[in-house]
């Protein structure tokens, strides 16, 4: 790395190890998120893609290694401080049972507020601000319960965008919806990203989603970093052959790839 | 750079997701512009305001229901101390036991017949009230029990403070210490109540985090080990001390005295109000540790408090009632059912209820079989079993948690 370039990325994980129960998940990953951009991170089930992004957003410490946020350790950050910067959208997130929609984006505002603090009516319009840019503000005084998964998802993204953060992460954010619901959310999520200079960094199984949707991508394989670069250049049938463990062809336009075909295992 | 590009308003416009006409008011409304601006973050305007946040406000109707709501238990509370302050084995006018509370309370001494005064304000009203102090500390912290552990069977009994704190009254009586000193037996249950649970803890606990489906564990095992430990000491005591034995694991709010109020109100206070102002982090510690923590909050300690402050409440009342069960367990799951699952009404509605609930139990206890006094906490199991059950039968899905 060149030192003059330190804190240019907003996040950045370097030399990181997981290891739980004497089992390594994760083995000296370093990768720098830039600002404003779409990192995806792919890579087959198991290949720790989970693990590093609770890492990556502080929401996990690592074994070896550190993650800094604009050059400094994230774990110095109080979990209210980060929460500000850092929003992180699980694979299947859920509350309790019988909060309306509207009280579960709500709880996106809890970082900006103490415990015994009013809430502002800035708040409120973070609120309501949050559940129409996500197309739900019709649907608050509904029970989160009784949404389809596409609805759901819209909510939890409500939650989300009334954080504020910086730096969203979704992990597969379109792993159990249908394929229209999938169009929907991903859309949704670049608007976003358009309207409010979101840097995301994505785990996502869908390839061809993947190179379509973000920037760059990083590639993990047993819990190490297999490839990382230009979504467009930087797969190819090899990597994903070593990788996935599948033959494949590619689309290319020019010198970027736009598809992967799946062929045989 | 400006985040309201005319482009991506367009595209916004066509999902029907800003259906309504002012959807984006403008910059100025949104996120940003709360007290934590940031002006790296490229956004210069957060979402802008609905149309429903034109005056920022959150609806008034979503707070009225469960205010009504509080109000109704508090005049069921007023009333629950009066009717059970005025039942006994001399039956007192509704309207003088009232007065005589109203008047004391405001300190008119003199003002009504000393006879009923004497009754009132020094035989049953502090039996009544620690039967609520009681009652109340139990329910509160069954709700932020259930809560952190997101498990409905859980209750203040599951971190080890009641069998832990009937370990240690059980030891003080079998080693004649009511006749040394009244207090030592309360303490010794407070003592033991937080030896159980810091057992328990340290059991749950690896490398400063706990683990609550261990810890769960661990409260059932400390719960068996309490219970073959009292069982033990049954083989070695008179069956005098042994009454006495029984009589305090059934609960037993006979004899309570304003010292006794004294002594436990105040923790009692200290806990619940802690509890409630847990109450947002509770809220989010439903949907999981990992998404509470990316909200903000700090989960490990929450846990640490939520558990200190659970044992306070819990602790000073087993100290002075014993065991009373059921209460816990039952109340905050009446009141998620009526108020909803939101902590910062669930809690005080439920210790309000919890209140209400022990002092009519104990109304019952004491007057059922008259002359002969039951222990309250058969009558609270007696009846919050099958109410419970009821409540499983008829509102399975309510009950049963994601």
């Amino acid at each position: 790395m060149v030192p003059g370039e330190m804190g240019r990325e907003l996040l950045q994980a370097r030399g990181v190890g997981y290891r739980i129960h004497g089992r390594s998940i994760l083995a000296d990953v370093t990768v720098a998120v830039q600002p404003g951009e779409c990192l995806g991170v792919i890579g087959p089930n198991g290949a720790g893609k989970t693990t590093l992004m609770r890492i990556l957003a502080g929401l996990a410490r690592p074994s070896q290694g550190q993650v800094l946020y604009q050059g400094r350790p994230l774990a110095r950050l109080s979990d209210r401080e980060r929460a500000r910067h850092i929003a992180f959208m699980s694979q299947n997130p859920h509350v309790g049972f019988g909060f309306t929609v509207r009280d579960v984006v709500a709880m996106g505002r809890y970082p900006y507020r103490g415990r015994l603090q009013e809430w502002r009516p800035d708040d409120w319009a973070a609120v309501e601000g949050a559940m129409a840019a996500t197309g739900v503000a019709h649907l608050r005084d509904r029970l989160i319960t009784e949404l389809s998964g596409g609805e759901r998802q819209r909510v939890f993204l409500a939650r989300a965008l009334a954080q504020a953060p910086r730096v969203l992460f979704l992990d597969e954010p379109i792993a159990n919806l249908d394929v229209r619901y999938q169009l929907e959310i991903l859309s949704l999520v670049g608007r976003l990203r358009d309207r409010y200079g979101w840097t995301i960094v994505m785990a996502i199984h869908d390839l061809n989603w993947a190179m379509r949707w973000c920037d760059r991508l990083l590639v993990l394989y047993r819990g190490r970093v297999a490839a990382c670069g230009p979504a467009g250049t930087v797969l190819d049938e090899a990597l994903i052959q070593d990788v996935f463990g599948v033959h494949s062809r590619i689309e290319r336009d020019g010198h970027r790839a736009v598809r992967v075909e799946f062929l045989s295992a | 750079m400006s985040a309201l590009r005319p482009a991506a308003r367009q595209r916004l416009d066509v999902t029907g997701a800003a259906a309504a006409p002012g959807a984006m008011a403008g910059p100025g409304a949104g996120l940003a512009a709360g007290s934590e601006a940031r002006p790296a973050a490229g956004s210069g305007a957060g979402p802008a305001s609905g149309p429903g946040a034109a005056a920022g406000r959150r609806p008034a109707a979503s707070a009225m229901a469960p205010l009504a709501l509080l109000l109704g238990l508090a005049g069921l509370l007023a009333a629950s101390v009066t009717a059970a302050t005025a039942v006994g084995t001399v039956q007192l006018p509704y309207g003088v036991t009232a007065r005589v509370i109203a008047a004391k309370a405001l300190g008119l001494v003199g003002a009504v017949d000393p006879t009923y005064e004497a009754i009132v304000w020094s035989v049953r009203l502090p039996r009544v009230l620690a039967a609520g102090v009681v009652g109340l500390a139990l329910a509160v912290s069954g709700a932020a029990m259930q809560g952190i552990f997101k498990n409905p069977l859980a209750s203040p009994d599951i971190i080890g403070v009641s069998s832990g704190g009937a370990v240690g009254a059980v030891i003080g009586i079998f080693l004649g210490w009511p006749q040394v000193n009244p207090w030592l037996v309360p303490g010794a249950a407070f003592a033991g109540g937080l030896v159980a649970l810091l057992l328990v803890y340290a059991l749950a606990t690896r490398a400063g985090r706990t683990d609550l489906a261990t810890l769960l564990l661990a409260g059932v095992a400390v719960s068996s080990l309490a219970g073959a430990l009292i069982a033990l000491l049954y083989h070695f005591v008179d069956d005098g001390v042994l009454r006495q034995i029984v009589y305090w694991l059934m609960g037993n709010l006979g004899g309570k005295t304003w010292e006794h109020l004294a002594v436990m109100t105040p923790m009692v206070a200290v806990g619940s109000f802690g509890l409630w102002v847990f109450s947002r982090d509770l809220n989010l510690l439903l949907g999981g540790e990992d998404d509470a923590r990316s909200l903000g909050v700090p989960v490990e300690r929450t846990k640490r408090w939520v558990m200190v402050l659970t044992a306070l409440a819990t602790g000073a009342a087993v100290s002075v009632a014993g065991v009373i069960g059921f209460v816990g367990l039952i109340v905050p799951h009446i009141m998620r059912l009526l108020i909803g699952p939101d902590h910062r009404w669930l809690i005080p509605a439920s210790g309000l209820l919890g209140a209400s609930f022990l002092i009519l139990a104990d109304l019952v206890a004491r007057t059922a079989f008259s002359p002969v006094e039951l222990r309250t906490g058969i009558v609270t199991a007696l009846c919050g079993v099958p109410f419970f059950l009821y409540l499983l039968a008829k509102r399975r899905d309510m009950v049963r948690w994601s």
